[in-house]
């Protein structure tokens, strides 16, 4: 077959890619989404299906039997499980802007850069053979369908003339094309995974073609191949399990590494997890994929039994599907083949790129640049456009990559067995993202061991042996054991030997990988980014469901922010999230603002979609300031549910509520008991006053009654005199206790009148002048004939004035007594002053005189006749009226009580 | 009624003047020679002078009080044979307990009765 006609199929093939992907990619700028569709889904995650199943599957089945079954029997028992695994990492990568497995990891290890450079180099590492493998799956299907029996095809005399490097430059061309078209920052590439549904349709179709040609065309059904099969010693054993030569025991670690290989190969992380449009697509998934995965394997064993069967050692098995359809005649068929095959590797290729290149460029290339200022300055270079430029340099390197792997060290392995070591590369991944997403005490440190230890361990036992063997490092470590130690060596390490080097790698590597990364976890203490995003991914579905917690607090300016998401999602890009960040929280930001936590949150994350996590908290980090987390919110976040954090909020409140109402009642309490002690104390004074009386009465009386013929009338007139007083004292003491009752029960004024002061303090005087005469004490009043007039109660005031006169009276100088009356209008006040001539108030009684029972002596005046209250109710009047009182004094200069009530103006 | 031909001396302590002339006259209608006293501290300067068979005390007096009165006295030697009767309207239990504690041989409460009172002082006088 002429090599033009292979290629302008080839190139018609990828054009109508072309047009596929610029339909759908159209459509869904029109807001179509046409990949949001479950059975495209299901076809998309068939990338898992490359050239390896393709041409490889024929050729495993020859020299293994059916062993070839396990790397799809792995992901098909797995299926059930996806709706728990897959959708709780959908959900968490939807919700941080996740990009890539390595974002992922990065993420969860609280956004690590280290991580995200560490996972993108196994990633690199571990999937170059397995790119390169389609390239050379390619070549060969071109070699075989160019020179099918013209003999084994010659080294090409330079580059340019083999055909393997064309393929390449064709793979890189076209996975730039598809892959960096534009920068979304969700990653999303709809054409992309429309083309990948579209390959996945043309691969199990070209296949089942070729499979009904070889079984219905060359034989006569699947009967007669199998009977046929059974008559050859080398064919016969292709059916059994025993005679593969394949343990259970690698049988096992073979369906664990496609188990894990499913969901953790890049590929298969970018298509089911970032190109997933709805986690609701999942359940139908679950079947669909593994039904496709059935129908593509039906064929195989049919094809590699009729390949043995018809051909010679000559031609490699991996080639049989476009052999068998070429020595049968049916050329044509021989090509849709080709076209089938080339579509597996294609996708595998576009998709593999893509995804190492976004990885490649979001945690290596991008941090380096900021960390050297390149880019996330101060500088205004597009930012958008150098990271696509990043990218599409970066899925060159790779493919360059893939063709120097091929060229030197894949040649000399079949298909599966290079296309195994990526896998067993990929499950070094396994214990860090299923341990992120359950054991929420994992951390950094762990994650870091875990994966180093896991890829030197591989590095070890696969890559560096198959180098050796191809001659481009020394054979000695593989034959004598590392430095010599022969428990060292790549395929017999720790002295165990007995298992092929792809089961035997896979235990070690993964063994040890588990066990560093959980004894390191839990002998290492989580940084406070690391909890939270721990947090997060473990319990992804209380993030979802509600709010988020405002988990960093920091601040940066609504200017900065623009700055930084224009640079590197472009100037249109990031107006329009802007204003949608503003029609979902309603606010004009104004760029001298310091934005809120929850904005910066919103521009890292669709920063992150760009650049990757790590990548987006460093940039963030250059312009936000951030504060300390406080203890507490860390204790909210760690152990606490939402519910328990707003219940204790309540207790918390209640518990506030409480202290504060038993302060309350405490006071209240001491209040009650201060009140009760003045009410015994008040209750103990009054009953001594009643006594005394009572006392002098009682025995005085008695006197009388026993000795009244013996008594004299003076005497008798004396003591019945006394008596009669004593008898007032109790009445007043009676009054006045009830006084202050009165005073107590009612703080309101009874009757209000307008009364005039002047008047009655004449009329008070006037009533005790027989008092002031008795005593020989005179009285000066002023001379003023104003009214001086106050709202108040008549009855009330003229006791205040009684008082204050008794008392002056009392403490007047006993031999020329004078009491001096004044009446002031000082501003809005009367002020009414009554000054004595007596002795003066000690300093230190002046306060006491005004509470109750206080009565002053002394040694001259013996003891003054009163109650002891009659100060206090006139205070209690004086306040009831909204006056004061108070008192000056010079000892031997008498005192002169004021009193100051407000002035009734009309 | 004279019990003694040298008449005996009492003291009446007590800030109220009425009650100090109920007392003095049934104390001299025995017989007695009664002096008085209105502050705690009248009475001490008092009994620099004179030495009583008998103190008749009030408690609650302005000043010095009836108990560190009584305490007083029973610091001076020359009044070791002093009886003192205390004469109150403090009535409580406790009060008596502080009363007999500061030195106090009798505590009656006001208001009293005569007879019981004269009965009292004679009974001291008579037997000691």
């Amino acid at each position: 077959m002429a090599l033009s006609l292979v290629i302008g199929f080839s190139l018609a093939y990828i054009t109508l890619l072309f047009l596929i992907a610029w339909w759908v990619d159209k459509r869904a700028e029109q807001g179509v989404s046409v990949v949001n569709n479950p059975y495209i889904y299901a076809l998309s995650l068939a990338v898992y299906c490359t050239a390896w199943t393709f041409f490889g599957s024929v050729g495993r089945a020859t020299t293994g039997g059916l062993s070839f079954l396990g790397v799809y029997l792995g992901p098909t028992l797995l299926a059930p499980l996806w709706y728990m695994l897959l959708r709780k990492m959908i959900l968490i990568s939807k919700h941080q802007r996740i990009t890539s497995i390595a974002d992922f990891i990065s993420a969860r290890y609280g956004k690590s850069t280290l991580l995200g450079v560490l996972v993108t180099l196994i990633a690199v590492l571990g999937i170059v053979p397995y790119i390169s493998i389609q390239l050379k799956a390619v070549t060969f299907g071109i070699n075989t369908l160019t020179h099918f029996g013209g003999g084994p095809v010659a080294a090409p005399a330079s580059i340019l003339l083999d055909a393997g490097f064309w393929v390449t430059v064709a793979m890189a061309i076209f996975t730039v094309i598809f892959g960096t078209r534009k920068l979304d920052p969700n990653e999303r590439h709809e054409g992309l995974v429309a083309a990948v549904a579209f390959e996945s349709i043309i691969k199990l179709v070209t296949f089942t073609a070729v499979g009904l040609f070889v079984t219905f065309g060359i034989y006569n059904g699947f009967g007669d191949i199998f009977t046929q099969a059974t008559y050859r010693p080398d064919t016969a054993k292709m059916l059994t399990f025993e005679s593969s030569g394949v343990t259970s025991f690698s049988w096992n670690v073979l369906m664990m590494l496609s188990l894990f290989a499913i969901i953790l190969l890049p590929r298969q992380f970018h298509i089911s997890v970032v190109e997933n449009t709805s986690p609701r697509h999942i359940p139908k998934a679950m079947w669909v994929f593994p039904l496709y995965l059935l129908l593509i394997n039906i064929f195989v064993l049919p094809i590699a039994l009729a390949g043995k069967m018809m051909f010679d050692s000559g031609i490699h098995p991996d080639t049989y599907v476009l052999s068998l359809p070429l020595a049968k005649g049916a050329a044509w068929l021989a090509l849709a083949a080709f076209i089938g095959g080339f579509s597996a590797a294609t996708s595998m290729v576009v998709v593999e790129a893509t995804a190492l290149s976004i990885m490649f460029s979001n945690h290596i290339v991008v941090p380096l640049l900021i960390k050297t200022r390149s880019i996330g300055g101060n500088d205004l270079v597009n930012g958008a456009a150098r990271l696509l430029d990043i990218r599409r340099i970066s899925i060159l390197l790779m493919l360059i990559l893939a063709y120097w792997y091929q060229k030197s060290v894949g040649n000399t392995y079949d298909l599966v067995s290079v296309g195994l070591i990526s896998f067993t590369a990929a499950a070094q991944l396994a214990p860090a993202v299923i341990g992120g997403l359950y054991w929420k005490r994992a951390t950094h440190q762990g994650a870091v061991s875990g994966l180093v230890v896991g890829f030197l361990i591989w590095a070890f036992c696969l890559p560096l042996p198959s180098m050796a063997q191809a001659g481009i490092i020394s054979n000695t470590f593989v034959t004598e054991g590392l430095f010599g130690i022969a428990f060292l060596k790549p395929y017999a390490l720790f002295g165990m030997t007995g298992l092929d080097p792809i089961t035997h790698a896979a235990f070690w590597s993964l063994f040890l990988n588990t066990w560093a990364y959980a004894i390191i976890s839990v002998n290492t203490q989580p940084s406070m980014l690391s909890l939270t995003q721990a947090d997060l991914f473990v319990n992804i579905h209380k993030y979802i469901s509600g709010q988020e917690y405002d988990i960093l607090k920091r601040e940066a300016k609504i200017g900065d922010l623009k700055a930084v998401l224009n640079r590197f999602l472009g100037e249109s890009r990031s107006l329009s999230l802007f204003n949608e960040y503003q029609q979902a929280n309603g606010f004009l930001p104004d760029n001298q603002k310091i934005a809120q936590a929850e904005l910066i949150s919103f521009v890292e994350t669709n920063l992150a979609g760009a650049i990757g996590a790590a990548s987006a908290r460093l940039v963030i980090d250059s312009v936000a300031k951030e504060e300390q987390i406080t203890l507490d919110e860390v204790m909210r976040i760690l152990e606490q549910t939402r519910e328990a954090v707003q219940h204790s909020r309540i207790m918390e409140t209640k518990n506030e509520e409480l202290k504060v109402l038993t302060l309350q009642l405490t006071r209240a309490n001491e209040q009650l008991k201060q009140l009760d002690r003045l009410k015994a104390d008040f209750i103990t004074t009054v009953t001594h006053e009643l006594r005394t009386p009572v006392t002098s009465i009682k025995a005085l009386s008695r006197i009388i009654l026993d000795d009244y013929e013996r008594l004299d009338d003076e005497r008798r007139t004396a003591y019945l005199q006394i008596i009669v007083n004593e008898s007032d004292r109790i009445s007043r003491l009676i009054n006045q206790v009830l006084d202050i009752e009165k005073l107590r029960s009612a703080e309101q004024l009874h009757s209000v009148d307008t009364v005039d002061l002047r008047e009655i303090m004449l009329s008070t005087v006037a009533g005790m002048q027989q008092l002031f005469a008795e005593r020989n004490v005179t009285c000066s009043l002023p001379h003023s004939g104003d009214a001086f007039l106050v709202k108040g109660d008549r009855d009330k005031l003229i006791q205040v004035m009684v008082n204050l006169l008794s008392n002056a009276l009392k403490f007047c100088d006993p031999v020329s007594g004078n009491i001096k009356i004044e009446l002031h209008i000082k501003g809005h006040f009367v002020l009414l002053r009554v000054q004595d001539n007596g002795k003066g108030i000690p300093m230190h009684a002046r306060d006491m005189i005004f509470e109750q029972f206080t009565q002053l002596h002394s040694h001259e005046q013996g003891k003054p006749q009163g109650t002891g209250l009659g100060l206090f109710i006139t205070k209690k009047i004086v306040e009831q009226h909204g006056g004061t009182i108070r008192v000056e004094s010079e000892p031997g200069e008498g005192a002169t009580f004021e009193v100051k009530l407000p002035l009734f103006e009309q | 009624m004279q019990i003694s031909d040298s008449a005996s001396k009492i003291l009446v302590v007590d800030d109220e003047p009425n009650i100090v002339i109920a007392l003095e006259y049934l104390l001299q209608r025995e017989g007695y020679e009664v002096h008085k006293a209105y502050t705690g501290q009248e009475a001490l300067d008092r009994l620099e002078t004179i030495t009583p068979d008998v103190v008749v005390l009030d408690v609650m007096m302005p000043g010095m009080d009836g108990f560190e009165v009584a305490r007083r006295i029973r610091q001076m030697p020359a009044l070791e044979c002093t009886k003192i009767i205390f004469l109150t309207a403090k009535g409580t239990q406790r009060d008596k307990e502080s009363g007999y504690a500061s030195g106090a041989e009798y505590y009656m409460i006001k208001p009293f009765e005569n007879e019981v009172f004269v009965s009292t002082v004679n009974e001291i006088m008579a037997y000691g």
